[in-house]
C-alpha cells in the first residue's frame, strides 16, 4: 500500500477534495434556489396551448428580433471588446484601473440607468444623438438602439472573460513570436487571439446571454414596439398582464435557449491554455 | 556579422561586449547577474535606458542625449531560445517551425518544406505531425532549435535552453547546439560550464549587472580572475597583491592578509594586483600547525561539509579542499571547526588580476 495524497480516480480512489461535510447543506439549498423557480415555470406551463402559444405572430417577431438584436450586439461587442481586453490586458497605461472600472460599471449598474445614459447620449437631445439627427440618422426607439442597449450592458462580459485569458496565456508566446520576425498584427492572428480562443468564445457566448435577456436599458432606450423593439423579455412582461399562459410559455422557451447557449459554451470547462 | 552592445539597465545592467562574425560567446554569472535582461535588450524585449546595439550595419538602438532609436523584435533578425520551448499549442510541430518562414511571407507549402529540412537539421523530422503536447522536455527544446533556426536569424540568442531538462535530454540537445551553432553567431547564456566548453568560443562573465571577465573559454577556465569563473572551473581563488616571492591575499576572506607563496608566470609583476589559484584536491587539511615545511598554512573555520564526487568536500568561507571520507572521520571535522589548509606552493598558479 502506497497511500498517495493525489490518488486519481484511475486506481479506483478519489483525490481528497477538502470540502467538510457541512458545506453540503447550504450548497444544495443555493442549488434549490436556483433550479426550484425553473420547476415551477415548467409546472404551470399550459402544454396543451403551449405550441400556438409561442408560434403566434407576436411571439415569433419578438423570439426573431431577439436572436437578430443579441447576434449583432454579440459582433458588436466582439469588434469593440476584443482590442478593449488587449489593451487592458497587455500595456499598463496612466489611468488604466479607471478605465476598467468604467468599462465594468454596466455589469452593477441598473439596466434602466444605462438605458437613460444612452438616450442622452444617442437620443434626439442627446449628445451625439443631435449631430446624428442632422445627418438623417435617428437611433433612438429604432432596431439599432436595442443592439446598443444589449451592447452596452453585454460589453462587459467579452472584457472581463479575455482580459482573463489573456493574463493567463501571458505574453511568452507573443516574444517569441515577434523574435521570430512576426509583426504584431501577424502575432494578433496567428498567435494571441489562438490561445485565448476557449476565453474569446466563453465571453462572446455569455455576451449573447446577456444580450438575450436584456430588458431595463432596451424598454428606456429603445421602448417596445413589436417587430421593430419588442424583444422577447419585453413580450413576456407584456403578456403577463394580459395573457398569464402565453407569458410562461414564453419564459419556458427562453429559458430553454439559455440553457442551450450556455450548455454550448460550458461543454469543455478542462480546456486549458497553454502547453 | 559583428554585434556590438553596450547597454545600460537601471540597476540590472551595464555592459558592452562584441560577437564577432561566426562567433558563439557564452554569458555566465550567478542568479540575478542580469544574464536574462542582456538577452532581452538585445531581443528587443526590454527598451534599455541607454547604450547603442548594432548588427553588422544596422542600429537595433541608439539612445543619445534625447534621440532614441529603437528597432522592434520582429524587425532585427534576432531569434531567441528560452529556458521553455514555448512552442505555440495550437500548431502541429511543422507549423511551429514553418512559423517564421510563413511570417516572412514565403507561401505555404514553401514554408513547410523549409521546416522540414530544419527538423531534419535537429533529428526531429519524424515529430513534424505531432501536437507540441505530445512531446518530451528534450524533444520540444529540439524543435524549438529548429523554429528558432528557421527564422535564419543573423544572431541567435540562447537562454539557458538545457536548464529545463532531465539530465538524459541535455547531453542529446547539446550535441545539436554544437553542430548547428558552428560557424553561427550566437549568445548562449548558461550556468553550466559544460555548456560553456562544447559551445562557446568565448566566455563572459557578468556579476551584478557588469562584465568581470572576458576571454577565450580556455583563459577564462585556466585561468580565472572572478571568483565566480573560479568556481566554474572547480578552483580555490585568492586575490590579492603580488610580492616578490608570492601574493598577499587582500579583502575579510577566510584567507585575508595572509602570504601565499606560488609558481609565478612570468606575468605578474611585484606590486600589481595578482590572483593564486589552486584546486582543492590540492589541499591537504590538518588540525594542528604542521612543522618545518615550505608550504602555505592557512587558519581557516570550517563552514561547510558536504559530499564531492566520492570524497567530502570541505569548505572554509571561499576556500574548499577536497578529502577522503576516511580522514574527515579521523579528524572529526564538523561546522566551526579550527583547521589548517595546507597546500604546495608548486601547486598554486600566480598571475596578474
Amino acid at each position: 500500500m502506497n497511500p498517495s495524497l493525489n490518488a486519481s480516480p484511475a486506481d479506483g480512489g478519489h483525490g481528497y477534495s477538502g470540502i467538510p461535510r457541512w458545506l453540503y447543506l447550504p450548497a444544495a439549498v443555493g442549488a434549490l434556489f436556483v433550479l426550484l423557480p425553473l420547476a415551477a415555470v415548467l409546472a404551470k406551463v399550459n402544454w396543451a396551448q403551449f405550441i400556438p402559444l409561442v408560434t403566434s405572430a407576436a411571439s415569433l417577431d419578438a423570439l426573431g428580433l431577439s436572436l437578430r438584436t443579441s447576434a449583432a450586439s454579440t459582433l458588436l461587442c466582439l469588434v469593440f471588446g476584443v482590442p478593449l481586453a488587449m489593451v487592458l490586458a497587455r500595456r499598463p497605461f496612466r489611468g488604466q484601473r479607471l478605465l476598467r472600472a468604467f468599462v465594468l460599471l454596466p455589469l452593477v449598474l441598473p439596466p434602466v440607468v444605462g438605458g437613460i445614459a444612452l438616450l442622452y447620449t444617442f437620443g434626439r437631445q442627446g449628445l451625439l444623438g443631435k449631430s446624428l439627427e442632422l445627418a438623417g440618422i435617428q437611433i433612438a426607439f429604432s432596431n439599432t438602439a436595442v443592439v446598443l442597449a444589449q451592447a452596452f450592458v453585454a460589453l462587459p462580459f467579452l472584457v472581463v472573460s479575455l482580459e482573463g485569458a489573456l493574463r493567463t496565456a501571458g505574453n511568452k508566446y507573443e516574444a517569441v513570436a515577434a523574435t521570430l520576425g512576426a509583426a504584431p498584427t501577424t502575432v494578433l492572428r496567428r498567435v494571441t487571439l489562438p490561445l485565448v480562443m476557449p476565453g474569446l468564445a466563453s465571453g462572446a457566448v455569455l455576451s449573447f446571454a446577456r444580450s438575450l435577456g436584456e430588458f431595463g436599458a432596451t424598454l428606456t432606450f429603445a421602448g417596445s414596439l413589436q417587430g421593430v423593439t419588442r424583444t422577447l423579455p419585453l413580450e413576456i412582461y407584456l403578456q403577463r398582464e394580459s395573457d398569464a399562459d402565453a407569458a410562461v410559455a414564453l419564459s419556458l422557451l427562453l429559458v430553454a435557449v439559455a440553457v442551450a447557449v450556455v450548455g454550448l459554451s460550458y461543454r469543455k470547462p478542462g480546456r486549458q491554455v497553454g502547453a | 556579422m559583428t554585434f556590438r552592445m553596450t547597454a545600460r539597465v537601471h540597476g540590472r545592467l551595464d555592459a558592452e561586449f562584441t560577437v564577432a562574425p561566426g562567433e558563439t560567446v557564452a554569458v555566465l554569472g550567478p542568479n540575478g547577474a542580469g544574464k536574462s535582461t542582456l538577452l532581452a535588450a538585445a531581443a528587443g524585449l526590454v527598451k534599455p535606458h541607454g547604450g547603442s546595439i548594432r548588427l553588422g550595419d544596422k542600429v537595433l538602438f541608439a539612445h543619445d542625449g534625447g534621440r532614441q532609436h529603437w528597432v522592434p523584435p520582429h524587425l532585427r533578425g534576432v531569434a531567441l531560445l528560452a529556458q521553455e520551448a514555448l512552442l505555440f499549442p495550437h500548431l502541429s510541430v511543422l507549423d511551429n517551425v514553418a512559423f517564421a518562414p510563413r511570417s516572412a511571407g514565403e507561401p505555404r507549402a514553401r514554408s513547410r518544406e523549409t521546416a522540414r529540412r530544419w527538423l531534419a537539421e535537429v533529428d526531429a523530422l519524424d515529430l513534424a505531425g505531432r501536437r507540441p503536447g505530445q512531446l518530451s522536455g528534450g524533444q520540444a527544446q529540439r524543435v524549438a532549435v529548429a523554429r528558432a533556426l528557421a527564422a535564419d536569424p543573423e544572431l541567435l540568442l540562447l537562454d539557458e535552453p538545457m536548464a529545463a531538462l532531465d539530465i538524459h535530454a541535455a547531453p542529446q540537445l547539446r550535441r545539436v547546439l554544437k553542430r548547428v551553432l558552428a560557424r553561427r553567431s550566437a549568445l548562449i547564456v548558461t550556468h553550466d560550464v559544460l555548456d560553456a566548453l562544447m559551445l562557446a568560443d568565448r566566455i563572459v562573465v557578468l556579476e551584478k549587472g557588469r562584465i568581470v571577465e572576458e576571454g577565450p573559454v580556455r583563459e577564462v577556465l585556466g585561468r580565472p580572475r572572478s571568483a565566480f569563473a573560479a568556481g566554474l572551473a572547480g578552483l580555490n581563488l585568492l586575490t590579492g597583491t603580488v610580492t616578490p616571492d608570492g601574493l598577499l591575499v587582500s579583502g575579510p576572506g577566510a584567507a585575508g592578509g595572509q602570504a601565499v607563496s606560488g609558481t609565478p608566470d612570468g606575468e605578474a609583476l611585484a606590486g600589481e594586483p595578482g590572483v593564486a589559484a589552486f584546486p582543492p584536491s590540492a589541499v591537504s587539511v590538518f588540525l594542528e600547525l604542521p612543522h618545518g615545511s615550505p608550504r602555505n598554512c592557512l587558519p581557516v573555520a570550517i563552514t561547510e561539509l558536504e559530499p564531492h564526487a566520492g570524497r567530502i568536500r570541505v569548505h572554509a568561507g571561499e576556500l574548499a579542499a577536497d578529502i577522503t571520507p576516511a580522514a574527515s572521520a579521523e579528524l572529526g571535522l564538523e561546522p566551526g571547526t579550527q583547521v589548517f589548509f595546507v597546500v604546495k606552493s608548486a601547486e598554486v598558479q600566480l598571475y596578474g588580476a
